[in-house]
């Protein structure tokens, strides 16, 4: 039987990620993956993108890593792990492995998912490997020092689309990135933030029971480039959640269900303000940003509630 | 018991990935190699092998997903060309650096631009310093063979890398010509099961595989390659004699030709082998003392074999089908590097390099012949030459 | 720091067998401030084993109790303070903002130069 999904029967399961890597002290990336990994029982092998989480976890001769784990490059974690899977499957049906219901796993920050992966994973999820990948999603190019991404929100300032005297911040609404990749009719996509563990986890499960390819896009904080304190990664991770910019949803065999709303939708300032990229927006001359950015995110959030047979 | 078919040299290296039956074949369509996984996907769809086929959206997650599954224990074979090599190439390294021993075919061709679906060696060229081990075939035959034993060399416990088997695109690859195929136990007895000592699918003991290394790790895992690349060298001819002895057919690093007492000879690789050969008994029927010696295995680089094969040679000439731009004279890597192999071992002999046949440029055996007459006369001078152009108009 | 290794004796391809040993690395020294307990009782809810990016929460599995935190490893980022439930009842009843270091509550977060003043080590 699957094990509840209440911490005090999660914390006896096996420790998958080892402490001693080095991501920064406050990292989302590592409480998405710790999450996500306590809420499979079976076992998983991972392949990981080029990024933090993969640096970070994997200095020679250190692994965090208690699964069997592989790095390939930056632009190809779903290309790599939808060979291990056709090799698992290949042996297997040759009689030369035991089947034991392993689940395939590829981690991709934004820059190696939104971007330079992109095409990897439009094939991967294509061709019908029975794998999930998962994109923490920190919205920008973290490890090489914030730069934008297509993920970068509309007016964030990174380090290539810095707020400067004439141009404040980025410039594009970031690639609505589950939308997309629902539009490949997988059997499963969600979207969802570590700050609604539960939701996370359930999530998770679908993923890797749905037989067949699933995405999945995780808000996760970076406090390094978002500008906030090291404790504030949940709190204005949920805040994300609560003023829309990132609703919590799930399409599951072309079904579009939202598994959370929020009891009141807060101003997108709520989230911007408590974050130093944005901090720029907040001068006189900027504020007509914002409330651009609350159009656009009251846009698409009318459309995913009309989706979801909410509206 | 071997079976004589007329094949193309596509479809004789499509009949050998049949018979050695990978676990994991991963490939993408490129002109001219695309004939061979069309083959192969008859083979899958037909039920005759077991290899799971995944059907890549480009060839940088074809050499992706071979690593992966390479990782994960299996049997593992590709096919590419030209710019479809080109596009691997970040992955072609990472390949050789995580000791993946994937095979590819490779169907060589231009590389763009102007975009050329032609004939010559650029492409594999530009893999040469990248850690993979490279057969050159003269013909379908040789491709055929050598995929065979690729798997086997890379594979190799002291080896552990990937092998590329080149044959030149169109020339071969299309050609209709006589190959001798083994029976397919044959090739499954030859190449026994593939037992790796480490898997990612050995759930029971996780493994990292590719992690990051400072400037504390890094130089030590490319030494452990160049270990890896130095075993290779026997372990090729090895394998060959193996394969000689059961199936008559003899390869080394090198082939002679009519070498003995020859003045004057060129080395040339792949297709244009043969052509020379013609050349060869043309100019020998005038009295003319001349050999050809064919390169069979381009990395690791036989410099030694190369050098004793030419030690008694009164001139040399290099048969390019590629530029390295900018290098010594613009001349071609074959030349490059088998100047500074002879300079190494002491063979001061009067070489000279042609560049012929880019972008599928043919050769007729008449120009090799000048190739012959104008080294023949190097020989008198003994004077080495730089590079000419062979059969560029001006 | 392990000592460093010639390249005969280490795996090919960079592969790393001993998985999780990263443990042997410690990130502990990493720390600025530091997680302790403070007054209020712990109700074992394993939030902060949740969601600790450093999996540094220190459990008793069989006793269910979380037993503290597992220094050589803990960064001080101080997530498990600010998603312990216990320390968010003890803010609600406060009648002034408290400080992270608060003796009253469950998990405090305290400067690791002050630990010897408010009365750890």
């Amino acid at each position: 039987m699957a094990t509840r999904l209440a911490p005090k029967e999660l914390m006896k399961q096996p420790e998958r990620l080892a402490p001693g890597h080095r991501l920064c002290a406050g990292c989302g990336a590592s409480i998405v993956v710790r999450q996500m990994l306590a809420a499979i029982d079976e076992p998983v092998v991972i392949s990981n993108a080029t990024g933090c989480l993969e640096v970070a976890t994997t200095i020679y001769p250190y692994t965090s890593w208690r699964v069997p784990w592989i790095h390939n490059a930056f632009e190809n974690s779903a290309s790599t792990i939808s060979g291990v899977e056709a090799a698992y499957r290949s042996l297997v049906r040759q009689g030369k492995m035991e089947e034991k219901d392993v689940k395939f796993i590829g981690f991709g920050g934004d820059g190696g998912t939104y971007d330079i992966g992109l095409q990897a994973l439009s094939g991967a999820v294509e061709r019908g490997h029975q794998m999930l990948y998962v994109c923490y999603d920190n919205g920008a190019y973290m490890n090489t020092g914030i730069q934008r991404s297509s993920a970068t929100p509309f007016g964030a300032h990174t380090t290539t689309s810095p707020a400067g005297k004439k141009i404040p911040g980025k410039q594009q609404f970031r690639k609505d990135l589950t939308r997309i990749m629902a539009a490949h009719d997988i059997p499963y996509v969600g979207q969802a933030a570590p700050s609604k563990w539960r939701d996370l986890m359930e999530k998770t499960r679908k993923a890797v029971n749905c037989g067949g390819p699933a995405f999945m896009n995780v808000l996760s904080s970076c406090n390094r480039g978002w500008r906030h304190a090291t404790d504030e990664t949940l709190e204005i991770t949920q805040l994300g959640v609560d003023t829309c910019y990132w609703p919590l949803y799930e399409v599951e065999d072309g079904e579009w269900r939202l598994t959370y709303k929020p009891r009141e939708k807060l101003p997108i300032e709520e989230w911007l303000k408590r974050q130093g990229r944005f901090r720029h927006l907040f001068k006189p001359q900027n504020r007509h940003l914002i409330d651009e950015k609350q159009e656009e995110i009251d846009r698409k959030w009318e459309e995913l509630l009309e989706r979801c047979g909410e509206a | 018991m071997s079976k004589l078919e007329a094949l193309t040299g596509n479809a004789a290296v499509a009949n050998a990935m049949r018979q050695i039956n990978p676990d994991v074949v991963a490939a993408y369509p490129i002109t001219p190699q695309t004939s061979t996984v069309q083959t192969f996907s008859e083979f899958v769809a037909d039920g005759l092998v077991d290899t799971e086929f995944v059907t890549v959206e480009s060839e940088h997650s074809a050499m992706s997903a071979c690593v992966g599954a390479s990782a994960a224990g299996a049997r593992v074979m590709t096919a590419t060309s030209a710019n479809g090599l080109a596009l691997m190439w970040e992955i072609v390294y990472i390949a050789a650096s995580n000791r993946c021993p994937i095979v590819m075919s490779l169907v060589n061709r231009a590389l763009s631009a102007p975009i050329n679906i032609h004939c010559d060696h650029s492409d594999v060229m530009g893999m040469r310093d990248s850690g993979w081990i490279i057969l050159m075939s003269e013909n379908g035959q040789e491709a055929y063979d050598s995929m065979v034993q690729a798997v086997r060399i890379g594979e190799h416990p002291d080896v552990l890398l990937p092998v590329a088997v080149c044959q030149d695109g169109f020339i071969t690859s299309h050609a209709l010509e006589r190959v001798e195929l083994l029976e397919d136990e044959e090739v499954q007895d030859f190449i026994g099961t593939y037992a790796p000592q480490w898997s990612l699918l050995d759930l029971d003991n996780p493994k990292t595989y590719g992690p990051l290394d400072f400037y504390d790790y890094y130089y030590e895992h490319k030494r452990q390659q160049v270990e890896a690349m130095e075993n290779a060298h026997g372990v090729i001819a090895e394998i060959a004699d193996e394969f000689g002895k059961k199936f008559g057919r003899s390869y080394g690093y090198l082939e002679e030709y009519r070498m003995d007492d020859a003045d004057v000879v060129v080395v040339a690789a792949n297709s244009t082998a043969g052509t020379a050969r013609t050349a060869v008994d043309d100019l020998r029927d005038e009295g003319l003392k001349v050999g050809l010696l064919k390169l069979r295995v381009f990395r690791p680089f036989p410099a030694k074999e190369l050098a004793e094969a030419l030690s008694s040679a009164e001139a040399i000439a290099v048969l390019d089908r590629s530029i390295s731009f900018g290098s010594m004279d613009n001349s071609g890597p074959l030349f490059t590097e088998l100047a500074a192999a002879l300079a190494l071992q002491g063979v001061n002999v009067p070489i000279a390099d042609y560049v012929y046949g880019l972008g599928g440029r043919d050769i007729a055996p008449g120009e090799i012949e000048r190739v012959y007459r104008e080294t023949l006369e190097m020989a008198e001078t003994g004077e080495s030459r730089g590079v000419t152009y062979l059969g560029v108009r001006e | 720091m392990s000592e460093l290794k010639g390249w005969k004796e280490i795996p090919i391809g960079g592969m790393i067998l001993d998985a999780g040993n990263s443990v042997e690395y410690d990130t502990g020294d990493w720390r600025a401030f530091r997680p302790v307990f403070g007054e209020a009782e712990c109700i074992n809810c394993f939030q902060c084993w949740l969601n600790c990016p450093d999996s540094s929460i220190l459990v008793d599995t069989e006793k269910e109790e979380m037993v503290g935190f597992d220094l050589k490893h803990c960064k001080g980022c101080g997530i498990c303070a600010s998603v312990c439930p216990v320390n968010a009842k003890v803010k609600k009843k406060a009648e002034d903002e408290l400080e992270k270091d608060e003796a009253s509550l469950c998990i405090r977060i305290i400067e690791e130069g002050k630990l010897q003043e408010a009365g750890y080590e």
